[in-house]
């Protein structure tokens, strides 16, 4: 596929998307909304693991971070001044805990759903890569976390609601979220964060930072040794992957209504990776249409035939891996770009026979 | 904390070590070897407990004769199918192993969901397990220690035990090692660098479905139990260093006292979530886990 066929594509997608709510069903425009704020995080892990070569298990823990900061806000603003949210009371909670007061103040809260879960990622990222902790194990310590968070969320009923999760949402910066036309309203404005932050991104990963990402994804040690510090470039990536998955979370808490730890474990966190994989993980518009293709087909075929859907879902993940490592994306002939393409690594062995040809 | 408390923390710490360690082994060993994260290792434990289930169906009360055989063997044969039909083609790419394994893990879950159902089933222990060693008198009175823990203690040392010496002193084991150390060399000098890999995964899957027969002995096994297992059987392989099967050991001891003692402390979510942070902190202080392999090459996959 060539650049003019592409670009066409895409500008097709994009109108056929502005329209949607003139053409589609009440369901069908919810599911698509939804969908499209999750794809959100689908650019970070665009940037962290197609771009960076970082395969983060543990966005789920950002986009919780996201969702939670705001949907407290909108838990505060839904209960009456002066009381306790409900599920505090039902748990003998006398006082609001500290960390829920600033949340009343809305600019607080929404700087939060970008502050929370960038500096989350950027602290975690400064931890495991000033320690040139790579691969399997960033993969696993980030599992970890997630993991660790949710059991946390879990176990502190009084403080966030436990596994119920936080609900009951009213009115978010004076409108109210159970008016007539909301539904449109919500679709455009993810549309419209979507689109600028596939754009932003686009822009970040196209000046000379971007190229060093994927230099450190093709060979770190090349780069350190050309004098950067490989370690600052990946936090800076893992930050703004980071970022992408917050403000996706407080989206998708705005769609559903409620946001609860089973909704951000780590099965969720694993599902994003795949989806991405399967559109293509080094490309913004694979990563973006993989997610919200996959996800439409799953809601689809998982209400269809419930227990056929993990198999279903299960071979996916299998034949993807096999069979098309860089997804569809890679599938449609993006090969003549050459920063899709992994470099051959050569030893040094090789190295030396050449040399001495 | 009374004493008593605190011993029986220990000890419940102790019998935690032991399954994690048994699930981790397999882990270590694959990891190690061909650089393969398996996400589908804790169905392994998971169809260990069904086999033994079945075992207790067919051969009555005194089924351990049976459970121990059947479930090694199905285990590990279908550890040497998934190496041959899925691992065998992902070798190089550890990230793409673990995306496909997970989606087997998602096959065999809803698999065994659909024959058992999703609720556990439970296994009775034989007879002669039933009891417990009781302490009287001395500070430690009333202290009880199950039978059935303390055979799942047993049961892990003898393990590894018996792993130590397969890895350190038999032929087997020599192969194991040179091929760990370097892949080509140990292949041109006449090592069958691709049956062993099969063999070194069935082993390991093997030895997850014997930690499934000491699981289903503690406590009903249902279709979910391997996923409960694998974030912290991970952590014990990243802990213990790659590929070590001591480290594998002292790491599982680490975690299951330091998770034992954070919950006698605290709640036992907080304490789940403490000791992974845990594990955090402790790899900034040694970013390659307990025992290393050393190693010079500056790339390391």
């Amino acid at each position: 596929m060539n650049r003019a066929t592409r670009t066409a594509l895409i500008v097709v997608a994009a109108v056929a998307l502005i329209f949607a709510p003139m053409y589609l069903g009440a369901y069908s425009l919810t599911l698509l909304g939804r969908v499209l704020a999750l794809s959100i995080a689908a650019i970070g892990i665009c940037v962290v693991w197609g771009r960076t070569g970082i395969l983060s298990l543990g966005q789920g823990l950002f986009f919780g971070l996201g969702g939670y900061a705001l949907a407290m806000h909108l838990k505060l603003m839904s209960t009456p001044k002066g009381d306790l949210p409900d599920f505090m009371m039902y748990n003998g909670v006398e006082s609001l805990p500290w960390f829920w007061k600033p949340f009343a103040s809305a600019p607080f809260a929404l700087a939060m759903v970008l502050i929370l879960p960038a500096a989350a990622a950027g602290l975690i990222a400064w931890l495991m890569f000033r320690r040139r902790i790579t691969g399997v194990y960033v993969s696993i310590i980030t599992q970890a976390l997630v993991l660790a968070f949710v059991t946390w969320l879990n176990g502190s009923q009084g403080l966030t609601s436990g596994t119920n999760g936080i609900t009951d949402f009213q009115t978010f910066l004076g409108i109210n979220l159970r008016g007539e036309n909301i539904g449109r309203g919500l679709y455009w404005v993810t549309l419209l964060i979507l689109g600028l932050c596939m754009a932003g991104t686009a822009l970040i990963l196209n000046t000379h930072f971007g190229s060093l990402l994927t230099a450190i994804k093709d060979n770190e040690n090349r780069v350190r040794f050309l004098g950067y510090n490989p370690a600052a470039y990946k936090i800076a990536a893992f930050a703004l992957g980071g970022l992408l998955s917050g403000v996706s979370g407080a989206l998708y808490t705005l769609h559903l209504g409620t946001i609860s730890p089973a909704m951000i474990g780590v099965t969720f966190s694993i599902e994003l990776v795949v989806w991405v994989a399967l559109g293509g993980r080094a490309s913004l518009v694979g990563a973006v249409g993989g997610l919200v293709l996959g996800n439409l087909a799953k809601d689809k075929i998982s209400s269809a035939a419930p227990d056929a859907w993990l198999y279903v879902m299960g071979a996916l993940f299998v034949l993807v891996v096999l069979v098309l490592p860089q997804g569809v994306a890679g599938l449609l002939g993006r090969r003549q770009t050459k920063n899709v393409t992994t470099p051959v690594r050569r030893t040094a062995g090789e190295v030396a026979v050449d040399a001495a040809d | 904390m009374d004493p008593v408390f605190f011993s029986g923390q220990l000890f419940t710490g102790l019998s935690v070590a032991s399954l994690l360690l048994l699930t981790a082994l397999g882990l270590a060993l694959s990891f190690g070897l061909m650089r393969v994260i398996n996400m589908a290792h804790g169905e392994f434990l998971m169809i260990g407990g069904y086999l033994t289930f079945i075992a207790a169906k067919i051969a009555g009360p005194t089924f351990l004769w049976l459970a121990f055989p059947l479930a090694f063997i199905g285990t590990a044969l279908l550890g040497a199918l998934l190496e041959f039909t899925v691992i065998r083609r992902l070798y190089g790419r550890p990230l793409d192993t673990l995306l496909a394994t997970w989606g087997i893990s998602l096959i065999l879950q809803q698999g065994a969901r659909q024959i058992f159902g999703s609720t556990g089933v439970p296994v009775t222990a034989p007879a002669w397990l039933n009891g417990a060693v009781v302490i009287h008198g001395g500070v430690l009175d009333g202290l009880t220690f199950p039978y059935v823990r303390l055979f799942v203690i047993v049961l892990a040392a003898l393990v590894l035990g018996g792993m130590w010496w397969l890895l350190n002193r038999s032929p087997f084991g020599m192969h194991v090692r040179a091929v760990n150390q370097n892949r080509e060399v140990a292949s041109s000098l006449g090592v069958n660098t691709r049956r062993l890999d099969m063999l070194v995964f069935a082993l390991g899957a093997g030895i997850a479905g014997i930690a499934g027969v000491g699981l289903a002995l503690l406590s009903p096994v249902n279709p979910t139990v391997g996923a409960a297992y694998i974030v912290n059987a991970f952590l014990v392989v990243v802990v213990g260093g790659v590929g070590s099967v001591l480290g594998a050991g002292a790491a599982a001891l680490l975690l299951g006292f330091t998770t034992a003692l954070a919950e006698g402390l605290t709640s036992s979510s907080l304490a789940q979530s403490i000791m992974l942070i845990l594990v955090v902190v402790f790899l900034q202080w040694k970013p390659k886990g307990l025992f290393p392999t050393q190693s010079r090459a500056l790339e390391e996959s």
